[in-house]
């Protein structure tokens, strides 16, 4: 079943990601635009690398509601990290630092994930229910995220079918992570708080392209209702891959969507080869049941060792465990991803678990280069009674996280014979995917008994669904009909000015081409050329309907447009003496006589390059205000007449 | 399953509708409404939330609420009760270790999810305690009991009398040190009161409780018990304190003696503060360093003095401006015995309570002076209206705090009704309530904002 064999990224096929049952589903976290946060009153938004205080906590796993422990919440507390959050008194208040309960739900935030989950056609919840979602890495000070469900079973279009949303929660917003090293984590809290919905799709997807296909589609779906947050980790990714045989494993945290076909391509070619592996594994009478392995302490072999990191750490008082895998011979070379091994699976592990985090942090036999001396790795075989056909493994730290790394490299390797572990990955800047944790289940769900549950009245729904924009994706079809350029097509789906546009063109059959030039692409020249303004908040929809009114009744010309967005910005809003006053045939003669007279005073190669001049001295003050054509013409006669 | 169970918190429209689709609490289902299909398992509702929702754990493992006039149908696939339960573990013993007892009243050191209210409750054995905290085990031999489950605001004269009675026989039994779990909200009346019942004590009794429950990762309840449990094991101070968390990261625990300690904040984890005085001492996991001398030691004797009276009809009145005879007249005319009056400034009410106050002196009811701002002495001398209100019978506590002040004038009613014998015993410091003399950092509030202080705080984890 696991015959075929992965090929380079540009040569796979749909039918290839067919045959190895490729499957994804998205997790899509994206920030609102609210004032504040969603719990309590702190502005939302602000960041900033400054910080007033430092608190310490730890974390501890508790029961869910079902009355089960979560295997992350176990893995977590395995590590015994200090947590430090860093407290910026501008934006974090007691609540965030978990001295203070919540305050009640934002409600401009739940409007607009209600509204969101409306666009994915979802089925909307008649009742919130606030949970906590257990997060015991210490990403949020409570131990857990406020989190609830608005809406399920959704979906929205793609190509010929459709893509399903599980579900859209609306929740806070974790901290962001400054260091981790050691058993110290520290955290910066600005961000902590902050509304953030997630969306859920199915595995739909059945190729990596699709999966950032559906990543944009969701994005500018989200975004066409001009109440979300954009730059940079407004909006971050989880992926979850399967292979046919493998398990659901979710890349965390991608924050670029051109990332997403690479990493969801290695994500595949790990999960297939380490289905590969443990083929191999089955081949040589190593399943879960016969799977053996013991570890020894060995520092006292390695006293005199040259290998410097080995060297180093018993310098520093450091103890040294060899972990044998009996007929594991080889197999921690078996490569998993792109230029990277199963070995890495295991450096990984040890690395989080046992905060092992200088690297690196084991060597193994199976990769002896530059390494510990072949002598040294015959003495320490024969000692811990290592057969030609066994790996071994030699990890190192103080005595208690010596132990647990062995321990890690234990559990595994066993696991190798099993298939895929459920984990989270951490996407890597080539493309490839380091272990993260865990991957949690259900089992982290508690009720949040600080807060009662929230009924959506009928009411609610009703006003927000009047207020609903239409699809990005149907407008987009109608613009392309319409000949627009390319490049504006999706920028003005979902713009706030879509509406306008819609009515310029079908009620007052503007020129579709100009306007959606003018409200898209100007506006985006007026960001480079005025950095200092809010270019956006100026030229808000209001502003933008006076200009598409005069444009409209004429009293601006194409041209135009760009001189009163100028004026607009210049002017800190739009009011009507802005507008360019009509051109009266006297200054327009006045206009004309200066610049005759400033043409004297110059010299020409001939007479084109002096009427050209002349265009230019005339248009400059009138632009936008005239017609250019029948000002041009009407200077040719001029010159002209005066020649002859 | 018996019907109240089936349908655990629901009632009215919700009840009716799940009852004719016989769906139950635990039913796996897939429930049919106006707004689509959700599938997931019914869960109980809580009591206090309305008749008109059933609850649904979705697969993913949110709850949501579904309207119960919005159910067009309701498919039953199965059924999956969820037992909720700390894990138990017994609790090894050690014959090299001391035994330690730890008395529950209530609160949230240990607890689980209470369906009816959809809060918390207690939940409380060795075994309970060893299964959520392990780390006990390196510390001592735990025995529990659990004496109430009750919250804090709900402990009275009743609880306090049992809860000293148990102290009295735990200290005969030979035990090396007490521990009390209790809610916070009014641990510093109960520390105050056991106080004063438990006298001279030879071992040490500490109440602990915590902040954030223990249902929370981030709960100060596992650190706030390691630090009790190790102070009731290896502590040399034989008295009643409480043990809380000193700053509010997870560094140090303050043990605070019982009459000089109160909640100041309504949900920090360092809410407890040691008011007019320092704490008696820090307690980390890995030491005890004491901040003073001046405690009582730890005996090997087992003598203790269990004085458990009390007279319930004891009342506090916080004074405000503007306020009539009235409120003291009805405490009269209802037959208390004693009021202790939280004053302004060092003690002063205004005049028009003067008459009201006589006559209480002329029924023989016991008023007595503390002051509203906590830090400081009554001083009833400085002004002319003191001196009138001492004419009238009040009598000044000196620094003890309004409510130790309460516990003990109701312990002392519970003695006696003679005026002098009540006014000796209430000026006559048992526990530390009345101090001689208030050292300068007795009164301690930074002020937040100034330089110095910012400073300060940005060197310390807070």
């Amino acid at each position: 079943m696991t015959d075929f064999t992965f090929k380079p990224f540009s040569e796979m096929t749909e039918a290839d990601y067919a045959a190895i049952g490729f499957r994804s589903g998205l997790e899509i976290h994206q920030q609102l635009l609210t004032a504040k946060k969603l719990f309590c009153r702190c502005p939302a938004g602000r960041y900033s690398e400054k910080y007033d205080a430092e608190i310490l906590r730890h974390m501890r796993p508790t029961l869910s509601e079902l009355g089960e422990y979560d295997g992350t919440a176990l893995m977590e507390f395995k590590t015994k990290k200090d947590i430090i959050y860093q407290i910026h008194r501008e934006t974090v208040c007691t609540y965030e630092m978990d001295d203070t309960p919540p305050f009640e739900l934002n409600e401009e935030a739940l409007d607009i994930a209600l509204e969101i989950a409306m666009l994915y056609d979802c089925n909307m919840v008649d009742e919130i229910h606030i949970a906590r979602k257990q997060y015991l890495d210490g990403s949020i000070p409570t131990g857990f995220q406020r989190t609830t469900i608005v809406g399920v079973d959704g979906h929205i279009p793609y190509r010929d079918r459709k893509i399903n949303i599980v579900q859209l929660g609306l929740e806070e917003d974790a901290c962001r992570e400054v260091s981790d090293i050691g058993h110290r984590r520290t955290y910066r809290t600005d961000r902590l708080g902050m509304p953030l919905i997630e969306t859920v799709t199915a595995p739909d997807m059945r190729t990596p392209q699709e999966v950032s296909d559906v990543a944009n589609r969701l994005r500018w779906l989200v975004r066409s209702t001009g109440r979300v947050r954009t730059g940079i980790g407004a909006a971050r990714q989880d992926v979850n891959v399967s292979v046919t045989g493998g398990t659901r494993v979710e890349i965390k945290g991608v924050s670029r969507i051109p990332s997403i076909p690479m990493l969801t391509y290695s994500e595949a070619m790990r999960q297939w080869n380490l289905l590969r592996l443990r083929d191999d594994l089955h081949r040589r009478g190593i399943t879960p049941e016969t799977f053996s392995a013991r570890y020894d302490n060995v520092t006292r072999l390695l006293r005199k060792t040259r290998y410097q990191p080995i060297h180093n750490a018993i310098n520093s008082g450091m103890i040294l465990q060899c972990v044998t895998l009996v007929g594991f011979r080889d197999l921690l070379h078996w490569k998993t991803q792109t230029d990277t091994w199963f070995s890495r699976e295991i450096s990984d592990r040890i690395r989080v678990i046992a905060c092992l985090t200088t690297l690196p942090n084991m060597i193994h036999s199976d990769s002896t280069a530059d390494t510990i001396a072949a002598s040294e790795w015959q003495a320490i075989k024969k000692a811990v009674g290592a057969g030609d056909d066994d790996t071994i493994v030699i990890v190192w730290g103080d005595q208690r996280d010596a132990e647990t790394g062995a321990k890690e490299v234990i559990i595994r390797a066993r696991e190798a014979t099993i298939g895929i572990p459920s984990e989270t990955r951490q996407a890597l800047r080539d493309g490839t995917n380091g272990f993260e944790r865990i991957l949690p289940g259900p089992d982290r769900m508690y009720p949040d008994t600080d807060m009662p549950p929230k009924k959506i009245t009928t009411e609610r729904l009703d006003r927000i669904r009047n207020l609903l924009p239409e699809p990005y994706y149907e407008r987009e079809s109608w613009y392309r009909t319409l000949d627009i350029p390319t490049d504006v097509i999706t920028p003005l789906s979902i713009s706030s000015y879509a509406e306008l546009f819609k009515t310029a063109v079908k009620q007052w059959n503007l020129d579709p081409v100009a306007l959606s030039v003018a409200l898209i692409q100007y506006p985006k020249r007026l960001c480079r050329e005025f950095r200092h303004l809010d270019v956006t908040g100026i030229l808000k929809e209001s502003a933008m309907n006076e200009i598409v009114d005069a444009f409209r009744d004429g009293s601006i010309r194409r041209e135009g447009i760009l001189v009163v967005m100028r004026s607009v910005l210049e002017n800190g809003g739009f009011s009507p003496n802005i507008l360019p006053q009509p051109c009266t045939d006297a200054e327009l003669n006045r206009i004309i006589e200066n610049a005759m007279i400033a043409l004297e005073t110059m010299a020409f190669k001939d007479g084109d390059q002096k009427l050209r001049k002349l265009k230019g001295l005339v248009m400059d003050p009138l632009r936008g205000r005239v017609d250019s054509r029948m000002v041009m013409e009407k200077v040719e006669r001029l010159v002209s007449g005066g020649r002859s | 399953m018996n019907s109240q169970n089936t349908y655990k918190g629901y009632r009215g429209e919700v009840l009716a509708v799940l009852r004719s689709y016989r769906a139950q609490v635990w039913s796996d289902a897939e429930i049919h409404t106006n707004r689509g299909i959700f599938k997931g398992i019914i869960l109980p509702r809580s009591e206090t939330a309305d008749p008109h929702h059933v609850v649904l754990k979705l697969r993913s493992g949110y709850n949501i609420g579904i309207a119960a006039r919005n159910i067009r149908n309701i498919v039953i696939g199965g059924h999956r009760e969820a037992h909720y339960k700390i894990p138990e573990k017994e609790f090894p013993y050690d014959p090299k270790k001391v035994s330690v007892k730890l008395l529950g009243t209530g609160g949230t050191i240990a607890s689980r999810l209470d369906y009816r209210t959809g809060a918390v409750i207690p939940a409380f054995t060795p075994g309970e305690l060893y299964g959520s905290v392990p780390e006990l085990a390196d510390i001592c031999n735990l025995e529990t009991e659990k004496l109430y489950g009750v919250f804090s605001e709900n402990m009275g004269p009743e609880q306090w009398m049992g809860t000293a009675r148990a102290i009295g026989r735990e200290i005969e039994k030979g035990v090396h040190g007490i521990v009390i779990g209790h809610g916070t909200d009014t641990m510093h009346h109960t520390a105050a009161i056991l106080s004063f019942m438990v006298q001279n004590p030879p071992v040490p009794i500490v109440m602990v409780g915590s902040q954030r429950s223990s249902d929370r990762p981030s709960s100060d309840a596992a650190l706030n018990l390691m630090h009790s449990v190790k102070t009731a094991a290896e502590s040399s101070i034989a008295e009643v304190m409480v043990c809380m968390f000193g700053p509010t990261s997870d560094l140090y625990g303050l043990l605070h003696r019982g009459t000089r300690v109160r909640k100041m904040h309504s949900s920090y984890r360092s809410t407890f503060r040691t008011i007019g005085d320092i704490p008696l001492a820090m307690v980390s996991r890995e030491k005890i360093t004491p901040l003073r001398h001046d405690t009582n030691c730890r005996r090997k004797d087992r003598k203790v003095t269990i004085n458990t009276a009390f007279e319930e009809k004891v009342s506090i009145v916080y004074y405000y401006p503007n306020m009539k005879p009235d409120i003291i007249d009805s405490l009269i005319d209802n037959g208390y015995r004693g009021i202790v009056i939280a004053g302004t400034g060092l003690g002063h009410v205004n005049k028009p309570l003067y008459p009201t106050l006589k006559r209480a002196r002329d029924k023989n009811i016991a008023v007595y002076m503390t002051v509203q701002t906590l830090w400081g002495y009554v001083q009833m001398y400085v002004y002319d209206t003191g001196r009138d209100m001492m004419e009238l019978g009040v009598v000044p506590t000196a620094n003890m705090l309004p409510e130790v002040a309460y516990v003990k004038l109701g312990w002392t009613l519970g003695q006696t009704r003679d005026p002098d014998e009540v006014k000796k015993i209430m000026l006559t410091p048992i526990a530390g309530e009345i101090t001689e003399r208030e050292p300068s950092n007795g009164y301690l509030i930074l002020q937040g904002g100034i330089p110095e202080v910012e400073e300060f705080i940005s060197k310390l984890w807070k």
